[in-house]
């Protein structure tokens, strides 16, 4: 170690020190002063534009050269790749029995002797061709169902440069493969450390502002510097994952004394909406990490936080809700009522806990472009550290939220009918499939019940109403 | 990636390319492959019944069995497209001929022969009185009494056989649905 390499220590030390102070100010100037005042300079939108290029010039370059080496291309397609047969139970069996059947339907004659033929012309008798039905019914299932596809990430029509969404990659041209390299570098060693040091800042500002807040007496001004550090911090962290997000209708923003009910991707929701106005969590205490942030954040404004043991007990949950709505001073309190992430192409069965309690609803629409980074979190496949790395290190997430006109239960409506109603606007808005199926079918069984309803329909079919069943 | 597994693709593409086109076979390798949980090529009755459509279906169970071999409880990719093949329109038959030029897998008789075994619990090629009792029951559930679902399954016997064996045989059971249009009730079209 002589002194010839203390001039290139210095320079590099220099250096090094230059980059750093750079770095830090075109972070503040760029991200966290735009988040703390809530402007945009427009950059991520310009972003947006240019990657939507290249992905367009992507996807034509992999038909192009498939088409070159004769391959074919698969393609995703969201309609379905059977087609069903729209025809209900009813509708088939009736059917069936008119087209083809060797009894005599029409009158008293009967081929065979036995007492238990019905002159009915809708015949309703058995027939062994009634099988047919629920066997097509049941085939139809296994090859393409509507419910399973609905907790896997749904599939793109056109290639944006990942390879966790890409099913036809193969080397195509020297270009593309340049390009997704390219990608791979810009995101893994530019976007991703950015990214998390954002979102490092963002959460420790969180749980400093909201401490400190959380010593001043109660009052109107804790209450407005506590919703300020709120959203600063949801700012820093909106832009932390290089969210691009679009609100609509922002009229219809949720008040005091209210819920906000929405249907529910991934985590990030929270975020998301959390960015643009004042909500009152809830959900379940943690320990460690998470625990301590919701500690920190309830000690600013009343989050509801509840034991795991006090959630199985539906009536103090309900009790606690409706205590925090009647309050009028008290934030809105926002609930994702499916339960469960589902994947962003339909809106599952809405619990009907939050609708028994009698408020406003305020339902929100949440519809993620997947273009750019799927945002849908596959609990089966990964775990919370995995999917925020999978987040950081995608393009960008890219969504648009539109505020509903408020929903209050009408009369002769009970809270499913209510949940119902809600859950069809929030479809219709988002352009989203309305299923009843439950999202908890993600990891449970489905109920009996259902398979009852059609053996009572079927039931019903073969020895009809109470009134003309043939005696035997 | 799916991708990956042409080499399976490839290993399938003996009797039932003649059924399925190639993207067609992508699709349905595609749809395997996300029922398959276990990850191991194969699948179980479990993955089948964790497809809520098909466990509210009354004959979920006897259409999952459909696709396991005698005493197997594992079905492969092949196994699977090939009981899907019975369900092919029949007008697409130009090119398939079965393998050794016997009758195509979705013939009339075969999709009848499909339904046949759906009733035949214990693959002894007669439908007895017992075992349509017990589809019945399946179809029905709690709602028909006893008496009432034995006259119905004493009246179907006795309109269908002919022998006088008391019991439905595979020629009998084809004899009743002569009129029956089985090739559209027991067809799936794909879109593409």
């Amino acid at each position: 170690m002589g002194p010839f390499y203390f001039p290139f220590d210095n320079l590099l030390c220099m250096l090094l020190g230059i980059s750093f102070t750079v770095w830090i100010t075109l972070l503040l100037v760029f991200i966290i002063v735009p988040a703390i005042f809530g402007v945009s300079f427009g950059i991520r939108r310009l972003y947006m534009k240019t990657l939507l290029k290249i992905f367009e010039w992507a996807t034509l370059r992999i038909e192009r050269g498939a088409k070159e080496r004769n391959h074919p291309v698969y393609k995703p397609y969201t309609n379905g790749i059977i087609a069903k047969e729209p025809t209900s139970l009813v509708e088939e069996m009736t059917e069936i029995r008119r087209s083809g059947s060797n009894r005599d339907l029409d009158g008293a004659a009967t081929l065979s002797s036995s007492p238990l033929a019905s002159g009915s012309s809708s015949s309703s008798e058995f027939e062994m061709s009634d099988i047919f039905y629920f066997c097509r019914r049941g085939l139809e299932s296994i090859v393409d169902d509507e419910v399973t596809k609905r907790f896997s990430a749904e599939e793109l029509e056109s290639w944006n440069l990942l390879t966790r969404s890409n099913y036809n990659f193969q080397h195509i041209s020297t270009r593309l493969t340049v390009l997704w390299g390219l990608g791979v570098f810009i995101r893994y060693g530019f976007l991703l450390p950015l990214r998390v040091t954002l979102a490092f800042t963002g959460v420790s500002c969180l749980v400093v502002l909201t401490t400190l807040v959380g010593y001043l007496p109660s009052g109107r001004v804790k209450n407005f510097l506590s919703e300020t550090a709120h959203l600063m911090c949801y700012r820093i962290c909106v832009r932390a994952l290089t969210a691009i997000i679009t609100y609509h209708h922002s009229e219809n923003k949720p008040k005091n004394g209210g819920i906000c009910v929405a249907n529910h991707t991934s985590p990030i929701d929270v975020i998301i909406l959390a960015s643009d106005g004042c909500y009152a969590m809830v959900g379940q205490t943690h320990g460690g990490l998470m625990g301590f942030i919701q500690r920190a954040m309830v000690r600013a404004c009343p989050h509801i936080w509840f034991e795991r043991s006090e959630v199985k007990d539906r009536h103090l949950v309900a009790k606690r809700l409706s205590d925090h709505v009647q309050d009028k001073s008290k934030l809105p309190i926002l609930i994702f009522p499916e339960g469960t992430c589902i994947n962003n192409t339909s809106v599952m069965m809405f619990k009907k806990g939050s609708f028994e309690i009698g408020c406003t609803v305020y339902p929100v629409a949440i519809k993620y472009d997947p273009r750019f980074g799927e945002a849908f979190w596959n609990s089966s496949k990964y775990g919370m550290v995995n999917y925020l790395l999978r987040m950081m290190s995608s393009w960008a997430i890219v969504c648009s939220v539109w505020y509903l006109p408020p929903m209050s239960r009408e009369e002769g409506e009970d809270a499913v009918q209510f949940a119902n109603r809600v859950k069809a606007a929030i479809a219709r808005q988002g352009g989203l499939v309305d299923m009843l199926w439950d999202g908890g079918l993600k990891r449970g069984k489905v109920k009996d019940t259902f398979k009852e309803e059609q053996q009572k329909l079927y039931s019903k079919i073969l020895v009809g109403t109470q009134e003309d069943r043939s005696r035997s | 990636p799916l991708w990956c597994d042409k080499v399976l693709l490839r290993a399938s593409r003996r009797v039932e390319i003649a059924y399925f086109s190639h993207s067609q076979i992508t699709r349905l390798y595609s749809r395997f492959h996300s029922l398959d949980k276990g990850e191991n090529g194969a699948l179980s009755r479990e993955d089948f019944q964790r497809i809520p459509e098909l466990a509210i279906n009354p004959l979920g169970d006897r259409i999952i069995n459909a696709f396991f071999p005698e005493g197997e409880d594992q079905v492969n990719f092949r196994g699977f497209m090939r009981t899907l093949a019975h369900f092919r329109p029949v007008e697409d038959n130009e090119k398939s001929k079965g393998h050794d030029a016997s009758e195509p897998l979705n013939s009339r008789n075969n999709k009848l022969l499909f339904a046949f075994r759906l009733y035949d619990l214990d693959r002894d090629d007669k439908i007895s009185r017992d075992e349509l009792l017990q589809v019945l029951r399946m179809m029905v559930g709690v709602n028909i009494s006893d008496e009432q679902l034995g006259s119905i399954a004493d009246r179907t016997i006795q309109e269908a056989d002919t022998n006088g064996d008391m019991s439905i045989s595979f020629s009998e059971f084809i004899k009743v649905l002569e009129k029956v249009d089985v090739e559209q009730k027991m067809s799936i079209r794909f879109l593409h």
